[in-house]
């Protein structure tokens, strides 16, 4: 949305060559940050960053949040805007609870599919063939599915032994995977905190010690997604349908009838991330479990630019800082705030490595005099507020003058880098812990900040929350 | 025949047929899982009592005034997810401000008013500027700010809370001085069957809505912009500005959203204060397709309902929670039932157009045939 539509088409300029980030890269990537987090504990006063018992609560939180992710990433590559994701995942965590508690834990894996699956029918019979604004009909479905879910409920698991009318009784679990002496050996290299190689024994050791099955299958499920998508004639149709509908029902696609699937799977997956949240991430449904993970794995999938691995990237992200803000969040989310800081600046200097001379040096130079300025300012904002109050909102106003006289610079996403790396350091320094409200913030803000960052990098379908009908071709 | 008329009527005609409908379908699902239809409709569907109607006439207000803010954005296409948490954090600024009292009496009130109004349209200007300049979806950001808005107002509540009352597990602010609470008006006997006086307000915002929209440039602006991003570029709107004005807007009205609480009711905000308005808005400004009147019909079904279904569980053993179902199916019909007769419309309209072509083509020297594709469009 960054460039207002003309409706002309400028002259295409042949698109940048875009090298493809080999499969490798990825594992380097987790190795960086691993090693990022590793030296933020020896810097940093917390301790919890990369315990293998956070990485576990982050594979569990990660797993609804990437299902979903997965979810909206088919109905968007089919072009439908499915916001009603929250709401078909409440119906899988009611369809698992109902038919695991009923017939056993793997039909109630079946039931959440199948329930999500319904919800996505009803976006599908609103949007594809009624042609209703996607949004709308999303936000709908959410309101009639939580209703429908509440009372269902209500019906179901009242007077069961341990269950309620917003609460199922204990469910079946379901398989989990462990490779005995290899995670105790892990365990052990873990406890000797050698520098990167501990973390990765944490990483390891939460692969292979009680891994539950649907974790293994929601990362198959990325696998399966890319495959269909990017490498079937089925899915170059489906993705055809998102970027140019017309053009492929001049190809003799049924872009109905695509767009139609794309939703039910993507209901389907929704539903299976509420199967997660109700029988691996905790042991029973209970009202209101989702907890908006429905529209965070839309803002994974947006932050991870509609494509699988980026989805999985984005959910990771959001599961991380969930858990950092559940376990000891006050310390951890403290010395996220200074990782903040280092990664904001970083990029600053990465953006400005192209720019002018002066830009750069002026960049550089906020950068060595603003970082001792915050530790100084805020060591002594931990004392009091008193004169240094009126430091701060001196610093806030000319950081404000800078922004406005710099609003039209070419280097102004830089510039606001600079100062939101800053003022990040200078949160981290005045304080000595994250209060609990805030820490429980942590996913949403990120979720905010990443974007704010990330938005305009990304390319979302062509037609993607269009509505089509048929027979507008040609 | 009148095409504007036959599109009024058509208009006018939808809502009621989807309603019927959707009575069908709730019955159909009463059925199936078992529960008294009959006693369920009955209970509904009955006159309410005077206690009742001043609790349903209450929550249009509140209805009301969420779905106004909601349809400012939808004039331009702009999706606040985001009243929810706007109402919250400008209820909670407006009771810390009324109950620090540096005024007295009405100024206080106005004050407080304006105060919650602020902060609500900061808060939504934050997806606004987003939206504008970053090329973040309103969507997304809205609803991460709504979680946002739930944390940093227990936060706030904790800072600014007030004198309890012994044994008191419930955290408040200060209470507002009795000099600055809006007084409630009585339609009938007894405390229970006041209403709230806000709803003077309620129907100033409504007018004031149908004014900006309706009656000045910057209400032209903003339609024109949401019909049209290209259109409105071309003719030489900021639309990026636009984007944060109409946030800012939104969320200011979002922001009277809770008052009718603090000024009538609680005098104060707490850790029970409501939540869910701001959801409620999206349904009703939706089924009201942003029309002044239209909200306030679709406020009050919605407040008629809630209200008629609370002794549900009492009456019939029906668990209350099939109102969300019914206010879910409704929403959904009703807009359904706006687009096919959209469709319809527009269908019959190209049949009236190419058969006066027709008729002109068959009659004298032949104008220029219109494409019928182009009248499609």
């Amino acid at each position: 949305m960054s460039v207002p539509d003309t409706g002309i088409a400028p002259i295409a300029a042949p698109p940048p060559v875009r090298r493809r980030i080999p499969m490798w890269w990825w594992a380097v990537v987790l190795l960086g940050v691993l090693a990022l987090l590793s030296l933020l504990e020896v810097i940093t006063d917390a301790n919890d960053l990369t315990s293998s018992g956070t990485i576990r609560a982050t594979l569990i939180a990660t797993t609804p949040i990437l299902l979903a992710a997965l979810g909206g990433l088919w109905s968007e590559r089919a072009g439908v805007v499915n916001i009603g994701l929250e709401g078909m995942m409440i119906l899988g965590t009611f369809g698992a609870a109902w038919w695991a508690y009923e017939y056993g834990a793997w039909v109630g894996v079946v039931g959440a599919i199948i329930f999500g699956a319904l919800g996505g029918l009803l976006h599908a019979i609103a949007t594809v063939i009624f042609g209703v604004d996607h949004i709308v009909s999303g936000v709908a479905i959410n309101i009639i599915a939580l209703g429908a879910t509440q009372y269902l409920a209500a019906i179901t698991f009242t007077g069961l032994k341990g269950g309620g009318p917003t609460q199922s009784p204990p469910l079946p679990d379901l398989p989990a995977l462990t490779i005995e002496p290899l995670a105790d050996a892990l365990g052990d290299l873990e406890d000797q905190n050698i520098f990167l190689v501990s973390e990765i024994a944490a990483v390891l050791r939460a692969l292979v010690n009680d891994l539950s099955i649907m974790v293994v299958i929601a990362l198959l499920l990325v696998f399966v997604t890319w495959f269909l998508l990017w490498r079937t004639p089925f899915g170059l149709r489906l993705r055809s349908c998102g970027e140019s509908p017309v053009a492929a029902e001049t190809l003799g696609v049924n872009v109905l009838r695509y767009k139609f699937v794309a939703v039910l799977i993507s209901g389907g997956l929704a539903g299976l991330g509420g199967c997660f949240l109700a029988m691996v991430a905790s042991s029973s449904y209970r009202d209101g479990q989702t907890g908006n993970r429905g529209y965070i794995g839309l803002a994974a999938m947006i932050f991870g630019n509609w494509r699988p691995g980026g989805a999985l990237a984005g959910s990771g992200l959001f599961g991380y800082t969930e858990t950092l803000g559940l376990r000891q969040g006050g310390s951890s989310v403290h010395a996220l705030l200074l990782a903040i800081a280092a990664i904001a600046l970083a990029f600053a200097m990465w953006q400005l490595r192209k720019a002018n001379r002066v830009a750069l040096i002026g960049g550089g130079a906020a950068i060595v005099v603003g970082l001792p300025l915050t530790y100084v300012l805020g060591d002594a904002l931990k004392e009091g507020f008193d004169g240094e109050g009126w430091v701060l909102l001196g610093l806030l106003v000319a950081a404000t003058v800078v922004l406005v006289l710099l609003r039209r610079h070419e280097q102004f996403a830089a510039v606001l880098l600079v100062l939101v790396g800053l003022a990040f350091g200078l949160l981290y320094f005045s304080i000595d812990e994250v209060p609990g409200d805030f820490t429980r913030m942590t996913p949403y803000l990120v979720t905010l900040l990443v974007l704010a960052f990330a938005a305009q990098r990304l390319r979302m379908p062509a037609a993607d929350g269009q509505i089509y009908r048929k027979g507008t071709a040609g | 025949m009148n095409i504007r008329l036959l599109r009024l009527g058509l208009g006018m005609v939808a809502p009621f047929l989807a309603l019927l409908i959707s009575f069908g379908i709730i019955s159909l699902i009463l059925i199936a899982a078992g529960d008294p239809v009959g006693a369920v409709w009955d209970q509904i569907l009955q006159w309410p009592e005077r206690r009742n109607l001043s609790n349903i006439i209450d929550k249009t207000t509140i209805f009301y005034l969420s779905g106004i803010a909601v349809a400012i954005g939808f004039r331009m296409n702009l999706f606040n997810i985001g009243v929810e948490g706007q109402f919250l954090v400008a209820a909670l600024v407006a009771a810390v401000v009324g109950g620090e009292a540096w005024v007295s009496g009405y100024f206080n009130t106005a004050l407080a008013i304006i105060a919650g109004m602020i902060a609500g349209a900061l808060y939504a200007g934050i997806a606004g500027v987003l939206r504008a300049y970053r090329g973040v979806s309103e969507v997304i950001s809205t609803i991460m700010l709504n979680s946002v808005a739930v944390g940093l107002t227990a936060y706030l509540l904790r800072q600014f809370k007030g004198p309890q009352p012994e044994g008191s597990f419930i955290v408040t602010t200060k209470q507002l001085p009795e000099s600055s609470w809006i007084p409630n008006i009585s339609i009938g006997e007894g405390a229970a069957t006041e209403i709230y006086g806000f709803i003077y307000i309620a129907v100033f915002v409504g007018l004031a809505y149908w004014f900006l929209i309706n009656k000045t440039r910057f209400g032209f602006d903003l339609r024109a912009t949401g019909q049209s991003m290209t259109a409105a570029v071309a003719s030489g709107i900021n639309t990026k500005r636009m984007i944060v004005t109409a946030m800012l807007l939104s969320g200011g009205f979002a922001g009277l959203v809770g008052l009718p609480y603090i000024f009538g009711e609680y005098h104060s905000y707490g850790s029970t204060f409501p939540a869910g308005l701001g959801f409620t808005g999206i349904a009703v400004a939706l089924i009201g397709r942003n029309h002044p009147i239209g909200v306030a019909l679709g406020a009050f079904l919605f407040a008629f309902l809630d209200e008629q279904t609370n002794a549900l569980q009492i009456v019939a053993g029906v668990s209350p929670e099939i109102v969300k179902i019914m206010q879910g199916v409704i929403l959904l019909t009703v807009v359904i039932a706006y687009e096919v007769v959209r469709r319809f419309g527009v269908r019959i309209e190209q049949q009236m157009v190419s058969r006066e072509l027709e008729r002109a083509r068959t009659a004298g020297p032949t104008p220029p045939a219109a494409d019928e594709k182009e009248v499609a469009r």
